[in-house]
């Protein structure tokens, strides 16, 4: 019996992709492992390899088409000796995308709910997602809420009984009341499905030009927006003297030069946020609703900055790596992020985020927290500044960083001991190299 | 030494007496202080006695109608003295199930003025003068609320009732005015109409039962018409005086005219006023709108240790608001105070019931369709008639309908209003589906029992969205 080949969910939270390129044609035979399409989720264009062996008998998505949903047929693959003809009509080959996101019928309507002239949006059940196995607690009125306003259930925490989610929790105003579309629901928690019609023409007579948000465009507005809505940030600055820690990072690289390391700034704060979180552990936390998870391990998000957007790779367990590991891991991590090719395990998760300016010479500025996280770093740029030392007027390397911190989760004194614990590995770096 | 305890709850009403239950069920050690009878209010003089009097009230309605039930009841007459006898032996039982209950939970109940003198301090002046000091961490103000009264028609128990007068006649009113048609000016209208009273009610706003769906005024306006009331909408008392025989009253009609009128009763039916007065609340700078005291979501007040709950704070003043208020509270004192395992949670006034025992009841939860309307819902609109119902029929009961309002676009519950027989036991049925965030298909798809009066529940929401079976 050919096989439906069907979109995959490349990452927990995809629920629709663009099938960027296929890599196979209708008569090629391929086997176990062979790469067949390059897919772009909200996060990074991935691979999808074939899992059966077989011949492709149709390619049903062509390639350029967005808003595919995670179990839309995308091809057909015959097996050893089958048809490929024989293959059921599934649909025209010609057929675009959109047609074919709705090509799996939903759930049956109910027995004599056909004719329900009501609510033509609502189909009887939510489509279940793909692979999440867990079952989501939601009220019937949050899922229909969620699902008009393309809010992904399964990246909020409920508050009513056992975790529920409730209509509170989708951050619906007090009385509910239905806006029209743009102004309740704008397009940071929207951009649902571009099959949908256009969100709101936006209307202006000064020359320009529109570009259609990309997937990783999207998932930063969705999560940025709830991420300021939702999370009380409290900010913390410290001015960290880096004297010591360029002195030492000199010498670690001229003895490490012989290796081909090259240790950077950033490699050293990543251990040393690291290690502070390990230090004060009241920081290393994320906030789940009626429970609070305390890590027992660092993982550094590393903010990136890649074409068209940004993506946070993760240091896993830098507390416990050595500066020069950390350093040839990022390399390797923002290298193959600028390609867009980092797995989705290598940027989901994380315990605490570093946002280094630097660079740009910004002297100081503030995060916004990467939820569930519950801490970011911001870094600014090392420079030399007029400093008290010793009661007298110097000149020495500062740089300013700041932390923020979710404040349901981490009391403003705990955010001030990690701040403090910062400030001291990286001022006798020594710790750092321990 | 001053008694210490967690937590001290002023006023023993439903809102009081469960939260102290509660306290206690979470091991809290809990005192209550009462100036005058547990249970406050509701239990004493306000929800269950008047039940009591209303159900009397429909005993004699059903005797009068009896012949329709092919049954014959000779002339039947109240007997006032004998059905208020009644009521306040339903009282007293109620009264007693709650200092039963204070001594099952090992609450100390202190009888007596209490006055809260500082933070967590609270001073108990007893009935013979005596002033006893408490302590406690936390303390719970449910201290409710009093009759509104008028300016011009001070109620002296004779002519001139309040609804506590109301519940304990001497005599039987034959011409009586009830100013204000809230729940408990139409609920007492009610009653000594159906007692025999010529019974008049001014509403100084457009229509009775004002914060009602405008349909359900309506409807009950044309019932209790029927019934022989007079209904005076758009109407204001001027000024009223009472002397020996009656009293007389100046109306000011929906017309402009004025005309005085005299009746042998009057009962002042106008709202309430927060009990806040002498407590200590001014002394520890509480916060309170037009008197009512302030709180946030967990019933907490602007000073720490101190929460208020019930009619003392915000509306809707109801005995079971109150009564949840109590829970709220306390747990969220509790989690406080160190508890991992209560987990309060916030209550939405959206979903809180209201009933009216007029005959014919009066029940709803939610927003009317006028206020769906004001607060941008697009809405469908479902109604069905008792008339339509089989129970409905069988009982002799076909006056009213049940009316859903749904948001078109989430088929979310918005509203139920209820209008007729036994419609006060039936809108938990909404209320638990609103408190569950049910929306439209929930209900639909729902099996009610056949036969029953809930059926009309069914075909209500059905009739929103076009399929209603039975009309």
């Amino acid at each position: 019996m050919p096989l439906e080949l069907k979109m995959p969910a490349l990452s927990p939270t995809m629920e629709e992709g663009t099938l960027a390129k296929w890599l196979v044609k209708e008569g090629d035979s391929v086997s176990s492992g062979d790469i067949l399409a390059e897919i772009e989720t909200d996060k990074a264009t991935m691979e999808f390899e074939a899992v059966d062996e077989g011949t492709i008998a149709k390619i049903l998505v062509p390639e350029g088409s967005d808003g595919v949903k995670v179990g839309t047929p995308i091809a057909v693959l015959a097996g050893e000796g089958e048809d490929a003809s024989a293959v059921p009509a599934a649909a025209p080959a010609a057929a675009p995308a959109k047609e074919e996101a709705k090509a799996p019928e939903p759930a049956p309507p109910a027995k004599g709910g056909g004719e329900t002239p009501a609510a033509p949006a609502a189909p009887a059940a939510p489509a279940p997602k793909a692979d999440t196995g867990d079952r989501i607690k939601a009220s019937p009125l949050a899922r229909r809420l969620a699902e008009a306003q393309g809010i992904d259930l399964s990246s909020l925490t409920g508050s009513g009984p056992g975790g529920r989610i409730v209509r509170a929790d989708l951050g619906d105003k007090a009385g509910g009341a239905a806006k029209p579309a743009a102004a309740a629901t704008s397009a940071p928690t929207a951009a649902p499905a571009p099959a949908a019609a256009p969100v709101q023409p936006f209307e202006t007579d000064i020359p320009h030009e529109a570009v259609k948000l990309s997937n990783m465009r999207k998932t930063i507005a969705r999560r940025l927006t709830e991420s300021k809505q939702q999370i009380p940030h409290i900010y913390l600055t410290v001015d960290v003297r880096l004297d010591a820690l360029l002195k030492l990072r000199g010498e670690l690289n001229a003895g490490l030069a012989s290796r081909g390391v090259k240790l950077s700034v950033n490699d050293m704060l990543i251990k040393a946020l690291a290690l502070s979180l390990i230090e004060v552990p009241e920081c290393n936390v994320s906030f789940a609703g009626d429970t609070l998870i305390k890590y027992s391990r660092a993982d550094i998000s590393v903010a990136v900055s890649i074409p068209g957007g940004l993506i946070t790779p993760i240091i896993a367990g830098a507390d416990s790596k050595a500066i020069s590991a950390i350093s040839k891991e990022m390399g390797d991590l923002a290298g193959r992020a600028k390609e867009g090719k980092l797995q989705p395990h290598e940027y989901q998760g994380g315990t605490a985020s570093l946002s280094n300016m630097g660079m740009f010479g910004i002297k100081q500025f503030e995060a916004v927290i990467n939820p569930p996280q519950a801490m970011i770093m911001a870094i600014g740029a090392g420079e030399k500044r007029p400093y008290v030392i010793d009661d007298s007027l110097q000149i020495a390397s500062i740089m300013s960083a700041t932390g923020s911190f979710d404040h349901r989760a981490i009391d403003g004194a705990d955010g001030a001991r990690l701040m403090k614990a910062f400030k001291e590995l990286c001022e006798s770096p020594l710790g750092l190299v321990a | 030494m001053a008694d210490a305890y967690d937590l001290i709850v002023l006023g023993s009403g439903p809102g009081g007496y469960v939260a102290a239950i509660r306290a206690s069920q979470l091991g809290l050690k809990t005192a209550i202080v009462e100036r005058e009878s547990l249970g406050g209010i509701c239990l004493n003089w306000g929800c269950i006695p008047t039940k009591a009097l209303l159900r009397s009230a429909e005993v004699l309605h059903n005797m009068k109608h009896a012949d329709a039930y092919g049954l014959s009841a000779s002339e039947p007459k109240a007997d006032l003295a004998k059905v208020v006898a009644r009521s306040r032996g339903v009282a007293k039982q109620l009264n007693q199930g709650v200092t039963g209950l204070m001594k099952k939970n090992k609450i100390a109940v202190h009888m007596g003025v209490g006055e809260i003198t500082a933070p967590g301090k609270m001073k108990v002046t007893g009935a013979d003068g005596k002033a006893a000091e408490l302590s406690a961490r936390h303390i719970i103000v449910a201290t409710g609320a009093r009759a509104r009264e008028l300016p011009f028609a001070k109620a002296d128990g004779e002519r001139v009732w309040t609804y506590r007068h109301a519940m304990t006649p001497k005599e039987m009113p034959t011409e009586l005015l009830v100013i204000g048609s809230g729940a408990i000016g139409i609920e007492f209208a009610s009653f000594y109409n159906d007692l025999g009273a010529k019974v008049t009610v001014v509403e100084m706003l457009d229509r009775i039962v004002p914060v009602e769906d405008s349909e359900i005024s309506a409807q009950l306006a044309k019932s209790l018409t029927k019934q022989g009331m007079t209904l005076l909408t758009g109407a204001g008392v001027e000024s009223l005086s009472s002397d020996g025989k009656g009293v007389a009253a100046k109306i000011k009609t929906a017309d402009g005219k004025v005309a005085e009128q005299r009746f042998s009763h009057c009962i002042v039916a106008v709202g309430i006023v927060p009990n806040t007065e002498n407590i200590g609340l001014e002394k520890l700078g509480i916060k309170t709108t037009k008197g009512h005291i302030d709180t946030d979501a967990m019933c907490r007040t602007n000073v720490a240790g101190i929460s208020a709950i019930g009619d003392v704070t915000a509306p809707p003043w109801l005995a079971h608001k109150a009564s949840h208020e109590g829970i709220i509270a306390v747990e969220a004192i509790a989690q406080a105070l160190g508890n991992k395992d209560v987990h309060p949670h916030a209550m939405d006034v959206r979903n809180i019931p209201g009933c009216t025992y007029c005959h014919p009841q009066v029940a709803s939860v939610g927003l009317t369709e006028a206020k769906a309307k004001e607060a941008g819902h697009e809405v469908k609109v479902g109604k069905f008639p008792f008339i339509g119902n089989g129970k409905a029929i069988a009982l002799g009961e076909v006056e009213g309908f049940i009316k859903t309002v749904f948001d078109a676009k989430t088929g979310e519950l918005l509203g139920a209003h209820m209008i007729g027989a036994e419609v006060t036991e039936l809108i938990q049925g909404y209320t638990v589906g609103k408190q569950a965030e049910l929306v439209e298909t929930d209900f639909i798809n729902t099996v009610y029992p056949h036969p029953t009066l809930s059926e009309m529940m069914h075909e209500s929401v059905l009739a929103a969205y076009g399929r209603v079976l039975h009309i």
